[in-house]
Protein backbone atom coordinates (compact mmCIF):
# COMPACT_ATOMS: atom_id res chain seq x y z
CA UNK A 1 0.00 0.00 0.00
CA UNK A 2 1.39 3.48 -0.31
CA UNK A 3 1.26 5.83 1.93
CA UNK A 4 0.57 9.55 1.73
CA UNK A 5 0.81 12.64 4.17
CA UNK A 6 -1.56 15.06 4.21
CA UNK A 7 -0.88 18.51 5.86
CA UNK A 8 -3.12 20.17 8.34
CA UNK A 9 -2.02 23.94 8.82
CA UNK A 10 -3.97 26.24 10.62
CA UNK A 11 -6.83 27.48 8.04
CA UNK A 12 -6.27 24.43 5.62
CA UNK A 13 -9.75 22.95 4.66
CA UNK A 14 -9.29 20.56 2.05
CA UNK A 15 -7.19 18.20 4.11
CA UNK A 16 -10.05 16.20 5.18
CA UNK A 17 -11.12 15.92 1.40
CA UNK A 18 -7.51 14.74 0.36
CA UNK A 19 -7.67 12.38 2.90
CA UNK A 20 -11.43 10.70 1.63
CA UNK A 21 -10.28 10.85 -2.13
CA UNK A 22 -6.81 8.69 -1.19
CA UNK A 23 -8.17 6.74 1.81
CA UNK A 24 -12.05 6.09 0.72
CA UNK A 25 -11.81 6.27 -2.71
CA UNK A 26 -8.44 4.77 -3.45
CA UNK A 27 -7.74 2.54 -0.53
CA UNK A 28 -4.43 3.68 0.06
CA UNK A 29 -2.99 4.70 3.26
CA UNK A 30 -3.10 8.10 4.91
CA UNK A 31 -0.98 9.54 7.10
CA UNK A 32 -2.31 13.01 8.74
CA UNK A 33 0.64 15.47 9.38
CA UNK A 34 -0.14 18.72 11.69
CA UNK A 35 1.99 21.70 10.82
CA UNK A 36 4.28 21.73 13.94
CA UNK A 37 5.60 17.74 13.64
CA UNK A 38 8.55 17.41 11.75
CA UNK A 39 8.71 13.50 11.17
CA UNK A 40 7.18 12.58 7.81
CA UNK A 41 6.44 9.14 8.95
CA UNK A 42 8.26 8.12 5.69
CA UNK A 43 5.45 8.79 3.50
CA UNK A 44 5.74 8.19 -0.28
CA UNK A 45 3.92 11.38 -0.93
CA UNK A 46 3.13 14.84 0.75
CA UNK A 47 -0.21 16.46 -0.08
CA UNK A 48 -0.40 20.49 0.75
CA UNK A 49 -3.73 20.90 0.62
CA UNK A 50 -6.29 23.64 -0.35
CA UNK A 51 -7.49 26.11 1.93
CA UNK A 52 -6.52 29.55 3.84
CA UNK A 53 -3.15 28.39 6.12
CA UNK A 54 -2.36 31.18 8.70
CA UNK A 55 -5.78 32.99 7.63
CA UNK A 56 -3.77 34.04 4.12
CA UNK A 57 -2.23 36.49 6.62
CA UNK A 58 0.33 38.61 4.31
CA UNK A 59 0.51 36.65 1.24
CA UNK A 60 -1.29 33.53 0.77
CA UNK A 61 0.93 30.73 1.83
CA UNK A 62 3.82 32.86 2.97
CA UNK A 63 3.16 31.84 6.44
CA UNK A 64 2.71 28.32 6.05
CA UNK A 65 6.26 28.20 4.23
CA UNK A 66 7.65 28.97 8.11
CA UNK A 67 5.89 26.14 10.00
CA UNK A 68 8.07 23.09 11.49
CA UNK A 69 6.54 20.72 8.68
CA UNK A 70 7.68 22.75 6.25
CA UNK A 71 11.01 22.46 6.77
CA UNK A 72 10.80 18.24 6.34
CA UNK A 73 8.49 18.47 2.94
CA UNK A 74 11.21 20.88 1.26
CA UNK A 75 14.27 18.77 2.27
CA UNK A 76 11.83 15.54 1.43
CA UNK A 77 10.97 17.65 -2.12
CA UNK A 78 15.06 17.98 -2.87
CA UNK A 79 15.44 14.51 -2.02
CA UNK A 80 13.01 14.10 -4.58
CA UNK A 81 10.36 13.32 -2.93
CA UNK A 82 6.86 13.29 -4.03
CA UNK A 83 4.73 16.63 -2.87
CA UNK A 84 1.82 17.39 -4.64
CA UNK A 85 0.20 20.89 -4.02
CA UNK A 86 -3.24 21.73 -4.57
CA UNK A 87 -4.99 25.39 -4.46
CA UNK A 88 -3.59 26.86 -1.00
CA UNK A 89 -1.03 23.98 -1.11
CA UNK A 90 0.79 25.40 -4.72
CA UNK A 91 1.04 29.11 -3.31
CA UNK A 92 2.28 27.09 0.23
CA UNK A 93 5.12 25.64 -2.47
CA UNK A 94 5.92 28.62 -4.71
CA UNK A 95 6.31 30.64 -1.49
CA UNK A 96 8.64 28.10 -0.18
CA UNK A 97 10.56 28.34 -3.19
CA UNK A 98 9.31 24.76 -4.07
CA UNK A 99 8.10 25.99 -7.45
CA UNK A 100 9.29 29.18 -9.05
CA UNK A 101 6.56 32.25 -9.77
CA UNK A 102 3.61 33.24 -7.87
CA UNK A 103 -0.26 33.30 -7.58
CA UNK A 104 -1.68 36.84 -7.53
CA UNK A 105 -5.05 38.08 -7.20
CA UNK A 106 -7.14 37.03 -10.24
CA UNK A 107 -7.48 39.20 -12.75
CA UNK A 108 -11.26 39.77 -12.66
CA UNK A 109 -10.68 40.28 -8.81
CA UNK A 110 -13.58 38.30 -8.53
CA UNK A 111 -13.29 34.37 -6.21
CA UNK A 112 -13.96 31.57 -8.93
CA UNK A 113 -15.71 28.79 -7.84
CA UNK A 114 -16.79 26.16 -10.87
CA UNK A 115 -15.84 23.24 -13.25
CA UNK A 116 -12.87 23.98 -15.33
CA UNK A 117 -11.48 21.59 -18.41
CA UNK A 118 -7.77 21.59 -17.86
CA UNK A 119 -5.41 20.03 -20.64
CA UNK A 120 -2.77 17.63 -20.12
CA UNK A 121 0.24 18.87 -21.47
CA UNK A 122 2.80 16.12 -20.29
CA UNK A 123 2.29 12.89 -19.09
CA UNK A 124 6.11 11.62 -18.33
CA UNK A 125 5.70 13.20 -14.68
CA UNK A 126 4.52 10.44 -11.54
CA UNK A 127 1.33 12.92 -11.34
CA UNK A 128 -0.15 12.11 -14.95
CA UNK A 129 0.95 8.74 -16.22
CA UNK A 130 -2.84 7.18 -16.17
CA UNK A 131 -3.41 10.56 -18.38
CA UNK A 132 -3.06 11.05 -22.32
CA UNK A 133 -1.39 14.05 -24.10
CA UNK A 134 -3.78 16.20 -24.38
CA UNK A 135 -6.62 14.71 -22.47
CA UNK A 136 -9.01 17.10 -20.92
CA UNK A 137 -9.99 16.98 -17.47
CA UNK A 138 -13.37 18.44 -15.78
CA UNK A 139 -12.12 20.20 -12.39
CA UNK A 140 -13.42 22.43 -10.06
CA UNK A 141 -11.11 25.52 -9.21
CA UNK A 142 -11.84 27.44 -5.83
CA UNK A 143 -10.20 30.58 -5.24
CA UNK A 144 -9.50 34.31 -5.15
CA UNK A 145 -5.68 34.12 -5.98
CA UNK A 146 -4.97 31.93 -8.73
CA UNK A 147 -3.22 34.05 -11.33
CA UNK A 148 -0.15 32.52 -12.26
CA UNK A 149 2.26 34.92 -12.84
CA UNK A 150 6.25 34.74 -13.65
CA UNK A 151 9.20 36.85 -15.28
CA UNK A 152 9.92 36.49 -18.98
CA UNK A 153 12.92 33.91 -18.23
CA UNK A 154 11.01 31.60 -16.36
CA UNK A 155 8.13 31.23 -17.94
CA UNK A 156 10.48 30.50 -21.25
CA UNK A 157 12.07 27.69 -19.06
CA UNK A 158 8.91 26.29 -17.75
CA UNK A 159 7.48 25.90 -21.20
CA UNK A 160 10.93 24.31 -23.07
CA UNK A 161 11.50 22.17 -20.34
CA UNK A 162 8.20 21.05 -20.46
CA UNK A 163 6.96 21.66 -16.80
CA UNK A 164 3.84 23.49 -17.85
CA UNK A 165 1.52 20.49 -16.87
CA UNK A 166 -2.14 21.58 -16.99
CA UNK A 167 -3.35 24.19 -18.99
CA UNK A 168 -6.92 25.85 -18.83
CA UNK A 169 -8.60 25.63 -21.88
CA UNK A 170 -11.88 26.65 -23.57
CA UNK A 171 -14.94 23.98 -24.70
CA UNK A 172 -12.92 23.12 -27.58
CA UNK A 173 -9.46 22.59 -26.32
CA UNK A 174 -7.94 25.64 -26.58
CA UNK A 175 -5.97 27.72 -24.61
CA UNK A 176 -7.87 30.54 -25.15
CA UNK A 177 -8.20 34.10 -22.58
CA UNK A 178 -11.87 32.69 -22.82
CA UNK A 179 -10.98 29.41 -21.41
CA UNK A 180 -8.56 30.94 -18.58
CA UNK A 181 -10.16 31.93 -15.62
CA UNK A 182 -8.27 33.87 -13.47
CA UNK A 183 -5.57 35.73 -15.92
CA UNK A 184 -2.80 33.07 -15.77
CA UNK A 185 -0.18 33.87 -17.80
CA UNK A 186 0.17 31.28 -20.90
CA UNK A 187 -2.99 29.84 -19.18
CA UNK A 188 -1.33 27.54 -16.57
CA UNK A 189 -2.97 25.68 -14.17
CA UNK A 190 0.02 23.59 -12.82
CA UNK A 191 3.41 23.35 -13.05
CA UNK A 192 6.32 20.87 -12.11
CA UNK A 193 9.72 22.09 -10.75
CA UNK A 194 12.89 21.01 -12.58
CA UNK A 195 13.04 17.36 -10.82
CA UNK A 196 9.19 16.84 -11.28
CA UNK A 197 8.89 15.48 -8.30
CA UNK A 198 7.16 18.49 -7.04
CA UNK A 199 3.62 19.40 -8.92
CA UNK A 200 1.80 22.61 -8.43
CA UNK A 201 -1.92 23.11 -9.38
CA UNK A 202 -4.89 25.70 -8.79
CA UNK A 203 -7.76 22.83 -9.83
CA UNK A 204 -8.76 20.47 -6.74
CA UNK A 205 -7.87 16.68 -8.13
CA UNK A 206 -9.44 15.58 -5.11
CA UNK A 207 -12.29 17.17 -5.47
CA UNK A 208 -13.25 15.04 -8.62
CA UNK A 209 -12.92 11.43 -7.67
CA UNK A 210 -16.32 10.22 -7.41
CA UNK A 211 -19.38 10.09 -10.00
CA UNK A 212 -21.58 12.32 -7.81
CA UNK A 213 -19.39 14.62 -7.18
CA UNK A 214 -19.97 15.73 -10.88
CA UNK A 215 -16.03 14.64 -12.10
CA UNK A 216 -14.03 11.54 -11.56
CA UNK A 217 -11.08 13.16 -13.43
CA UNK A 218 -9.21 13.85 -10.56
CA UNK A 219 -8.90 10.11 -9.39
CA UNK A 220 -6.68 10.03 -12.70
CA UNK A 221 -3.60 12.37 -10.88
CA UNK A 222 -3.96 10.26 -8.00
CA UNK A 223 -3.73 6.80 -9.79
CA UNK A 224 -0.58 8.29 -11.31
CA UNK A 225 1.06 8.66 -8.21
CA UNK A 226 0.35 5.19 -7.11
CA UNK A 227 1.58 3.92 -10.49
CA UNK A 228 4.94 5.98 -9.73
CA UNK A 229 5.44 5.10 -6.41
CA UNK A 230 4.94 1.51 -7.01
CA UNK A 231 6.96 1.54 -10.15
CA UNK A 232 9.77 2.99 -8.10
CA UNK A 233 9.93 0.42 -5.49
CA UNK A 234 9.79 -2.27 -8.02
CA UNK A 235 13.05 -0.29 -9.49
CA UNK A 236 14.82 -0.19 -5.63
CA UNK A 237 13.51 -3.61 -4.83
CA UNK A 238 16.68 -6.43 -4.73
CA UNK A 239 16.92 -8.67 -7.89
CA UNK A 240 15.84 -11.96 -7.89
CA UNK A 241 18.62 -14.12 -9.13
CA UNK A 242 17.06 -16.72 -11.83
CA UNK A 243 15.92 -19.88 -10.33
CA UNK A 244 14.55 -18.41 -7.84
CA UNK B 1 12.93 53.27 16.32
CA UNK B 2 10.18 53.27 14.08
CA UNK B 3 10.19 51.29 10.58
CA UNK B 4 7.64 51.99 7.80
CA UNK B 5 8.09 49.36 5.34
CA UNK B 6 5.82 50.05 1.96
CA UNK B 7 5.31 46.76 -0.39
CA UNK B 8 4.45 47.06 -3.39
CA UNK B 9 3.69 45.17 -6.92
CA UNK B 10 6.62 45.19 -9.07
CA UNK B 11 6.08 47.64 -12.54
CA UNK B 12 5.75 44.07 -14.56
CA UNK B 13 2.99 42.57 -12.58
CA UNK B 14 -0.87 43.82 -13.63
CA UNK B 15 -2.41 44.96 -10.92
CA UNK B 16 -6.26 44.62 -11.52
CA UNK B 17 -7.21 45.78 -7.58
CA UNK B 18 -5.72 49.43 -8.56
CA UNK B 19 -7.13 49.14 -11.92
CA UNK B 20 -10.84 49.04 -10.49
CA UNK B 21 -9.99 51.46 -8.19
CA UNK B 22 -9.16 54.11 -10.65
CA UNK B 23 -12.21 53.19 -12.60
CA UNK B 24 -14.32 53.93 -9.36
CA UNK B 25 -12.45 57.14 -8.81
CA UNK B 26 -12.69 58.07 -13.11
CA UNK B 27 -16.88 57.40 -12.31
CA UNK B 28 -16.50 59.75 -9.54
CA UNK B 29 -15.06 62.46 -11.56
CA UNK B 30 -11.27 62.31 -10.34
CA UNK B 31 -10.57 62.16 -14.40
CA UNK B 32 -7.13 63.04 -14.25
CA UNK B 33 -6.33 60.04 -12.15
CA UNK B 34 -4.06 57.78 -13.60
CA UNK B 35 -1.59 54.77 -13.12
CA UNK B 36 -3.05 53.45 -9.59
CA UNK B 37 -1.37 50.70 -7.75
CA UNK B 38 -2.36 48.99 -4.53
CA UNK B 39 0.22 48.11 -2.08
CA UNK B 40 1.07 47.36 1.51
CA UNK B 41 2.23 49.47 4.49
CA UNK B 42 3.78 47.92 7.51
CA UNK B 43 4.96 49.68 10.66
CA UNK B 44 6.50 48.52 13.20
CA UNK B 45 8.81 49.81 16.48
CA UNK B 46 12.75 48.48 16.70
CA UNK B 47 14.55 47.77 19.74
CA UNK B 48 18.14 49.02 18.71
CA UNK B 49 19.83 52.37 18.56
CA UNK B 50 21.49 51.69 15.41
CA UNK B 51 20.24 52.73 12.46
CA UNK B 52 22.92 50.89 9.85
CA UNK B 53 21.99 47.63 11.52
CA UNK B 54 18.28 48.35 12.00
CA UNK B 55 18.53 48.67 8.34
CA UNK B 56 20.23 45.71 7.65
CA UNK B 57 17.73 44.09 9.57
CA UNK B 58 14.65 45.44 7.92
CA UNK B 59 16.10 44.50 4.83
CA UNK B 60 16.43 40.61 5.48
CA UNK B 61 13.17 40.55 6.56
CA UNK B 62 11.51 41.82 3.76
CA UNK B 63 13.70 39.38 1.75
CA UNK B 64 12.57 36.31 3.92
CA UNK B 65 9.26 37.28 4.97
CA UNK B 66 7.55 40.79 4.15
CA UNK B 67 7.88 41.08 0.45
CA UNK B 68 7.95 38.08 -2.65
CA UNK B 69 10.65 38.90 -4.93
CA UNK B 70 8.86 37.52 -7.30
CA UNK B 71 6.25 39.59 -7.59
CA UNK B 72 7.03 42.73 -4.97
CA UNK B 73 9.38 44.97 -4.66
CA UNK B 74 9.72 47.14 -1.36
CA UNK B 75 11.42 50.27 0.56
CA UNK B 76 11.20 51.50 3.77
CA UNK B 77 12.21 54.56 6.45
CA UNK B 78 13.35 54.27 9.90
CA UNK B 79 12.70 56.81 12.48
CA UNK B 80 14.42 57.24 15.61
Amino acid sequence: MTRWGVVTFPGSNDDQDAAHAIEQVLGEKVVPLWHKDRDLQGVDCVVLPGGFSYGDYLRCGAMARFSPIMESVVRFAHAGGLVIGICNGFQVACEAGLLPGALVRNRSLRFVCADVRVRVEQTDTPFTNQCNTGEILTLPIKHGQGCYVADAATLRALEEERRVIFRYVDPSGRATAQGNPNGSMNNIAGIVNAGRNVLGMMPHPEHATEKMLGSSDGLKLFRSVVQAIRSGRAERAPAVPPGH
Amino acid sequence: MRARIYVTLKRSVLDPQGKAVEQSLHSLGFCEVRDVRIGKYIEMELQSDDAEQARARIEAMCRQLLANAVIEEYRFEIQP
